[in-house]
């Protein structure tokens, strides 16, 4: 901490002119490695300079030397919070590239299970957000909840966070019937009542508004200008939502409504993805209702591979899985754009393919670059600890930002 | 071609070629769509006041992404690509435009602030330079990094490694040193890929003598190799002495042992 020292205009004494404060790179309301060069005056931000970059991975390099399906796992491990919807956005990449037809049953699959990642996304961040102003309990409960989805992520894929489980043409492998019904069960017997509990501990709690209300408001211009998306567009009033507008997968059969904040303040962006929960939790029901049954992955044997039993009857298939898992796949030459709602707002994903089996280029727009780089004019003329509570608000991931 | 893939549908990309060319023909070098993506090529000193025009006139407001990427083999080896998104048409389109290490490009941090950090990480990864961007720090990568790491000629492994030194009391970077070679799989084709011999390979080299009539009634002759001749030899004997010594009737040892 540095400080300068002045003489005062007004007062013969000597004055405290302005700190800079080092926040972070390990700070728990940091969200992980960000470092903030803050300027402050008394406790009020003058300025704030976010410094990203310290979980940087090389990710996007580091696929460019994998095939298609060798370089998947690397998007889980980048919103660690909601992996299945990092993949989301690559296999449909992907496909469009390849023009390939995803399955029925595949589609309400990964859209049910995106949507369980939503929701499991939204505890994380609700919990810390919670947290990051104060209140200690509510985040445990809804950490039970995320530990009910992170099960259900187990029971699907053999994997609680980096399941890799949504291929090119599909998913990898079909759940379990138990798995559905029990999913359904824990929406109805369990999720509603311990959610409802929990949040009807802040919702309305004084200090919680205290804390958040009238906090880092952005105008619909700016939130438009600045590039956001998600729930940070949403709680500046536009309903914007890319499930609705552009939808993939069967999110089009699917109704759901898209709540939007009012006064675009901490809190709206805190109660945007409250009401969100709600609405995951409507699409999944609707997914176990209407999943048709049939295969779970394209049935292009050139690009997703062959059932093991196949395999020991058909000398076609096995040559096609030799094929797959050392050659792998190729991807017609061309670039596409592809963005999916992920629970933190607009994830793309700019694939460039020369034709091989590796990616030429894959750039991945993360959500939170263009939201955290507004943190400097949202928290101009606020307190100290509001940048904790506009930073709870954002829903920042460093894998993610990072890459 | 039919859509077949279940990727994000927007608008339709029927007619926008067309009406977007016609005002920014000036700039413009050429236009394409294809795997449903709109994609204009500009030129570099342009570029700002073609993403103006796109905003302004043609109801593009959000820059969603600037992306960058490197093709060694063309005079201008890098490109700069925009990803723009109309909130009011729901669309999206792409516009790209080349640019070398000495030849800046626009900036677009006056149409959009979130454009300045989109650009910073173009630079640190590329080397781009952005004329007009007050802020070109790097981004991504350490402080007091040298070159730019998304280059095709960059290095996987990179050049220097860091590690906590216990005599200094802090982190020292040195010069990248792997235990084991990196290794780079060429599986673009397994048949011909590699360059090496595998094992057997060399029986492939002369046509086979087929001259002696192979048996394997010896233990050398199996091919099991001489320590795994020693041992079966061992085995052979120690059976029949211990069936020697056996009363009749007893189970046969070598059951036992298959039963471990």
């Amino acid at each position: 901490m540095s400080m300068q020292r002045e003489e005062s205009l007004t007062t013969t004494g000597e004055v405290i002119s302005n700190y800079t404060i080092n926040f972070g790179p390990q700070h728990p309301a940091a969200h992980g490695v960000l470092r903030m060069v803050m300027e402050l005056d008394g406790e009020v931000i003058e300025r704030i300079d976010p410094h990203v970059g310290l979980l940087h991975r090389g990710t996007e390099k580091l696929i460019e030397h994998k095939t298609y399906l060798q370089a998947l796992p690397y998007f889980d491990r980048l919103d660690y919070c909601s992996p299945l919807c990092m993949e989301h956005s690559y296999v449909l990449a992907i496909e469009k590239l390849l023009n390939l037809e995803v399955p029925e049953r595949a589609q309400y699959l990964r859209v049910l299970f995106a949507e369980l990642t939503r929701i499991c996304n939204h505890m994380l961040n609700i919990g810390a957000h919670v947290m990051d102003v104060g209140a200690m309990t509510p985040n445990l409960w809804v950490f039970e909840l995320r530990e009910d989805c992170l099960n259900f992520f187990e029971r699907a894929s053999g994997a609680r966070m980096h399941s890799a489980w949504f291929r090119p043409g599909g998913v990898h492998q079909d759940v379990p019937e138990k798995l559905l019904v029990d999913i359904g069960d824990w929406l109805d017997n369990r999720f509603f009542q311990l959610f409802e509990d929990a949040m009807s501990l802040v919702i309305d709690n004084r200090i919680f508004k205290q804390r958040n209300v009238d906090i880092a408001i952005v105008s619909r211009d700016d939130a438009v200008a600045w590039g956001f998306s998600g729930p940070m567009i949403r709680a500046a009033g536009i309903p914007w939502d890319l499930r609705k507008s552009q939808p993939y997968d069967v999110y089009d059969r699917m109704e759901f409504d898209i709540p939007v904040g009012t006064n675009s303040d901490c809190y709206d962006r805190f109660m945007v993805r409250v009401k969100e929960v709600y609405e995951s939790a409507k699409i999944i029901k609707q997914c176990l209702r209407d999943m048709p049954q049939g295969p779970i992955a394209s049935t292009d044997g050139k690009v997703s591979p062959p059932k093991r039993g196949e395999m020991k009857q058909s000398m076609e298939s096995l040559i096609h899985h030799f094929k797959l898992y050392t050659e792998g796949f190729h991807v017609p030459a061309g670039e596409v754009y592809v963005a999916t709602e992920s629970p933190k707002g607009e994830f793309g994903v700019y694939l460039v393919s020369d034709g091989t089996n590796k990616p030429y280029r894959c750039k991945i727009r993360p959500t939170a670059f263009s939201h955290l780089q507004a943190m400097d004019f949202m928290s101009k003329g606020h307190m100290l600890p509001d940048a904790t509570a506009i930073l709870g608000a954002i829903d920042v991931v460093f894998g993610e930002c990072d890459r | 071609m039919a859509v077949l893939h279940s990727a994000p549908k927007y608008a339709s990309n029927e007619g926008v070629i067309d009406a977007i060319s016609e005002t920014i023909s000036v700039w413009l070098i050429d236009a394409a769509e294809a795997h449903g993506e709109v994609i204009f090529r500009v030129q570099r000193d342009d570029a700002a006041r073609v993403l103006q025009t796109l905003r302004d006139d043609h109801q593009y407001q959000q820059l969603m992404e600037i992306a960058g990427a490197d093709y060694p083999d063309r005079a201008e080896r890098f490109e700069v690509v925009y990803m723009l998104q109309s909130l009011t048409k729901n669309h999206r389109v792409m516009v790209k435009c080349s640019a070398d290490e000495n030849t800046p490009v626009p900036t677009v941090t006056t149409l959009w602030p979130n454009a300045g950090w989109l650009e910073r990480e173009v630079f640190d990864m590329y080397g781009v330079t952005f004329a007009g961007n007050a802020d070109l720090r790097r981004i991504l990568t350490d402080y007091g990094f040298e070159g730019h790491p998304f280059r095709k000629d960059f290095p996987l492994t990179g050049y220097t490694e860091l590690r906590y030194s216990e005599e200094e009391k802090r982190v020292v970077y040195e010069p990248v040193e792997l235990a084991q070679e990196m290794r780079s799989f060429d599986f673009l084709s397994p048949w011909e890929g590699a360059d090496y011999e595998l094992p057997g390979d060399e029986k492939s080299r002369g046509a086979p003598t087929v001259n002696a009539v192979k048996t394997t009634e010896r233990a050398s002759q199996t091919g099991a190799g001489v320590a795994a001749n020693a041992e079966a030899v061992k085995r052979t004997t120690a059976k029949q002495k211990a069936s020697d010594q056996d009363a009749p009737g007893a189970p046969d040892p070598t059951s036992k042992e298959g039963g471990q």
